[in-house]
């Protein structure tokens, strides 16, 4: 009990300010207790480095000394207003900062304003979001700031009243105790302010006290959304920021050798500026319509690019030759081997790359959905020959990320048109160049082998070769600079993010992984859930095959092997919920299949229609192929802060993992990506996604939350890819199923984007 | 640079603009209503989704010389208005099942919704999986069982 109480109390401060200003230490607590973790002991059967430490754990121990503050303000209004470092690009942290802190301040979510917060260089590694890390890493400090502004208005009130602060409560955002009249908040924002910093002990609320935490709540800025209110990048109106665009490449990566009539481009309608920039030639005009044209009407003769001559199947092959050996197979086994290859994918998300730039002699200024804002202000000081603290990057809300956002591409480009133009610009990748030149997921193979004997399972090894997934955004940073604390042993960055993002949910007695990357030729990023679709969907399919061999149903094979009941928790949800095994018609088929990460556990169960009236159902301008009829999720985070934000997450987490087993891939040809449109480009659409999703948030499992942004892909694409091997009765071993098949007539390269259609009337409905 | 006048939300405008600049850009670089988005330019992401005298259609592949005088544009932000009310009942639906994640392609989704429903109880008949399959805006985020439920409850209730 005394432990529980000590778990609680933590120390944060009161700011000096005119208003109550509370803070805390973003990551410091935290990181205590996640190096202080006892070492797993050697004699498991499959040491697992991730229950040692992970990747949330080093992105939080990585915060720990850098002990700055992140703060609460409570306004005379009787507002309450907190600036989140992390990006808002759709996974829905505002709102479950909110919720912290109107938990932990007792005020009303509404009162609660949750902003965004400039890039903040004194944070060093704290405000990159990725590895799902957010929730898990803000949770405790969060709460800090919220409890050191509720100690201070009781304390206030106390003096105000007359009576001891514990007769005193804050509740709805007022102050009452028994026999006066309560008192907003915001009457005693002043008086519960300080003159000088302060430490505040504080004791958090308990679990079983929580009203706010772990109900569902719906979005922050739903009215916005459904208005068209909320404002993106490009929506903001800073003064003479001019649409402006880019003519780029042929080939990924070439660049400029000479553009031929840059002055009668300069003299077309609405054009105001043309130049060239490192990826190509900017224009700027009075409408992104108008630039269209310029960049259409531009004569550039092009220099290679970085993947000049390549295709596919050269990178196959460059693949093949960087994969690491297996050892030889144990003697008087049996085996099951198999090398499972997984395209370029696209990350792009509906708001394409985009920023407004404001660059003049002495300062400049930014706006842009940034995952990792410090290295893209550097980056653009650095660019722009400025000193940092001249260059001013605020963080907008995104319109999807899925790692894009973890990249500066748009912001750079556009403080470099800026200043090469003299004037502030608002630019914007046309989607053509977003899906050609934009960040890809790593085309890669993943090899497995299972050895087995009898029922008995002696090894599992499994060697995952990638083209390079460039980490320069910052987590590369994280890594150097913490992986000599980490018991990972002396091995490159991208290594150490493959060893502490994978796990070995089974126990398959010895278990090996690897990961050998090659070509760093292609832009590529840490697509949502980076490996782990990859890597899981072709380890679950090889747990399929092993439970054919072994005569075993494949939900009973997994159920035997999981390696903890939490796990198997999850799995008999989905197996009972999506009634596992009922009997389906030729053709279809159920797929189940399981995936553990960000300190979380999630299982699926599908059931796809294969069969052929579903699969060449016509449907204009897109592929139809097998349809997911119907999804059970079971999702246990540990602790669910707002559950209806965690079904969302694995809602889209679902359609992510549909488009890449059976759709959504790029296809490299001749050095360039032939994808330059939404009706190329396969991602789920209302015609593939399921009509039926259950998605089921199992009861807490923990005091803390883990990750949930990304978590749920990875289980979503096995499930499908082990449904189709049933339904089919063929083990799919390239992944979409559908890549060999090209499903629509390639865009020209020259010009790079397709010019607008003006048939629109024509097709009103 | 010829003169253009029709109708946004309920309201006269004219823009100085070249004939050929779709609308889309008029909309959003010109008058400033940026509710409906850039998706792709070319008629296939449906982010820009409005209305066009009642129908839903995408500014991005009209050419503003295409319109006249008579013609009345709906963005999302009219949209309410078009039922005398602070929000459309799609909307209250759309909060209601909290389908918004990033909210980027809502106001387009939220658009054709409308769209869709006039049509089908235009029809007398109840919205089918086989209408709600022939969407085509894109979500990114994947909210489309959000926006299933959405739709059907909206057409059911309004």
């Amino acid at each position: 009990m005394g432990d529980a109480i000590a778990r609680r109390r933590f120390l944060g401060y009161v700011l000096a300010a005119p208003t109550l200003v509370a803070a805390a230490e973003l990551g410091r607590t935290r990181a205590a207790a996640a190096v202080q973790r006892p070492p797993a002991p050697a004699q498991l059967p499959s040491p697992e480095i991730t229950e040692i430490v992970d990747l949330n754990d080093m992105m939080t121990v990585a915060a720990a000394p850098t002990a700055n503050l992140i703060s609460v303000e409570v306004h005379a209004d009787g507002s309450v207003s907190f600036a989140l470092p992390r990006a808002e690009v759709g996974q829905g942290v505002t709102t479950s900062t909110a919720m912290l802190i109107a938990e932990e301040l007792g005020v009303p979510i509404e009162r609660v304003r949750v902003t965004l917060a400039d890039a903040r260089p004194e944070l060093v590694f704290n405000q990159l979001t990725g590895g799902s890390n957010t929730t898990f890493s803000t949770y405790t400090p969060v709460r800090v700031a919220a409890a050191v502004a509720r100690t201070r208005l009781l304390d206030a009130a106390a003096a105000d009243f007359s009576v001891p602060a514990a007769r005193i409560t804050l509740d709805g955002g007022t102050v009452s105790t028994p026999g006066r009249n309560g008192v907003d908040i915001g009457k005693l924002a002043a008086k519960a302010s300080s003159a000088r910093v302060e430490n505040v002990a504080v004791e958090l609320r308990e679990r079983e006290s929580f009203t706010v935490i772990g109900t569902p709540r719906s979005r922050i800025d739903a009215l916005e959304a459904v208005t068209g209110q909320k404002k993106f990048a490009l929506d903001l109106h800073i003064p003479n920021a001019l649409p402006t665009m880019v003519c780029r490449p042929p080939t990924v990566n070439g660049e400029v050798g000479s553009v031929a009539n840059a002055a009668e481009v300069r003299a077309m309608p609405g054009i105001t500026d043309v130049a060239q920039i490192s990826t190509g030639v900017a224009v700027r005009g009075e409408t992104f319509g108008q630039c269209i044209d310029a960049v259409s009407a531009l004569r550039v003769s092009w220099r290679p690019g970085t993947a000049e001559g390549k295709s596919d199947d050269d990178v196959r092959e460059e693949l093949r030759a960087a994969e690491l050996p297996l050892v030889p197979k144990p003697p008087l086994t049996d085996t099951v081997d198999e090398t499972f290859t997984f395209y370029f994918r696209s990350n792009s998300a509906l708001e394409p790359n985009c920023a407004i730039a404001d660059v003049r002699a002495d300062r400049a200024e930014i706006w842009s959905s940034l995952k990792s804002p410090i290295v893209a202000k550097q980056t653009i000081a650095a660019r722009l020959g400025l000193p940092q603290r001249a260059v001013t990057v605020h963080v907008t809300e995104g319109g999807g990320s899925f790692g894009r956002k973890l990249f500066f591409d748009g912001a750079l480009e556009a403080a470099e048109a800026s200043q090469r133009f003299g004037k502030p610009v608002r630019l914007m990748w046309h989607r053509a160049d977003d899906s050609r030149q934009g960040r890809t997921h790593p085309m890669a193979t993943s090899r497995v082998r299972i050895s087995y004997k009898g029922d008995t399972v002696l090894r599992y090894d499994q060697r995952h070769t990638s083209v390079s997934t460039d980490l320069g955004h910052g987590l590369g940073e994280i890594i150097t600079a913490t992986a000599a604390r980490l018991p990972v042993g002396d091995i490159g960055f991208a290594e150490t993010f493959f060893q502490l993002s994978q796990t070995m949910s089974y126990d398959f007695g010895f278990n090996s992984r690897l990961l050998s990357e090659t070509d760093k030729g292609f832009n590529t990023g840490s697509m949502r859930n980076v490996y782990s679709p990859d890597v899981t969907c072709a380890r679950e399919l090889m747990v399929d095959e092993l439970a054919t061999r072994m005569d075993r149903d494949p939900y009973e094979l997994r159920r035997a092997f999981l390696r903890d009941d939490r796990s198997r928790k999850a799995l008999e949800k989905v197996a009972e919920a999506g009634d596992w095994g009922r009997p389906m018609p030729h053709g279809l088929a159920q797929g189940i299949a399981f995936h553990a990460e960000y300190k979380a556990v999630s299982a699926c169960l599908v059931e796809l229609d294969c069969r052929r009236e579903t699969v060449e159902r016509p449907i204009r301008n897109a592929v139809a192929g097998p349809r997911v009829t119907k999804v059970v999720f079971a999702v246990d985070v540990g602790l669910a802060v707002n559950p209806r934000g965690l079904e969302a997450q694995m809602m889209s987490c679902i359609n992510d993992g549909i488009a890449l087993a059976l759709t959504s891939s790029l296809h490299l040809r001749d050095g360039h990506f032939l994808e330059a449109s939404w009706d190329n480009y396969f991602y789920t659409r209302q015609w593939n996604t399921p009509p039926e999703v259950r998605i089921i948030v199992l009861p807490d499992s923990s005091d803390e939350p883990g990750g949930a942004g990304e978590l749920g892909v990875a289980a979503s694409v096995s499930a499908v890819a082990c449904a189709y091997r049933r339904a089919t009765g063929t083990l799919p071993t390239s992944f979409p199923i559908n890549h060999a098949t090209l499903s629509f007539e390639p865009k020209p390269t020259v010009p790079p984007v397709p010019q607008s259609p003006t048939d629109g009337r024509d097709h009103a409905w | 640079m010829p003169d253009h006048t029709f109708r946004v939300n309920g309201e006269q405008v004219t823009v100085d603009v070249a004939d050929d600049v779709r609308l889309l850009w008029v909309l959003r670089d010109i008058l400033g209503i940026t509710g409906p988005k850039y998706g792709c330019g070319i008629n296939v992401c449906k982010a820009c989704t409005s209305h066009l005298n009642g129908e839903a259609f995408n500014p991005c592949a009209v050419p503003v010389g295409d319109l006249g005088p008579d013609d009345e544009i709906t963005t999302i932000e009219g949209l309410p208005a078009t039922v005398g009310r602070d929000l459309h009942p799609m909307q209250r639906a759309w909060l209601d099942h909290d389908v918004a994640q990033c909210g980027y392609c809502q106001p387009g989704q939220i658009m054709a919704a409308v769209a869709l429903v006039r049509r089908v109880q235009s029809e007398g008949r109840a919205v089918t999986d086989a209408d709600l399959d022939s969407l085509r805006n894109i979500c990114r985020c994947g909210t489309y069982p959000r926006i299933r439920a959405a739709i059907s409850a909206a057409a059911t209730d309004g």
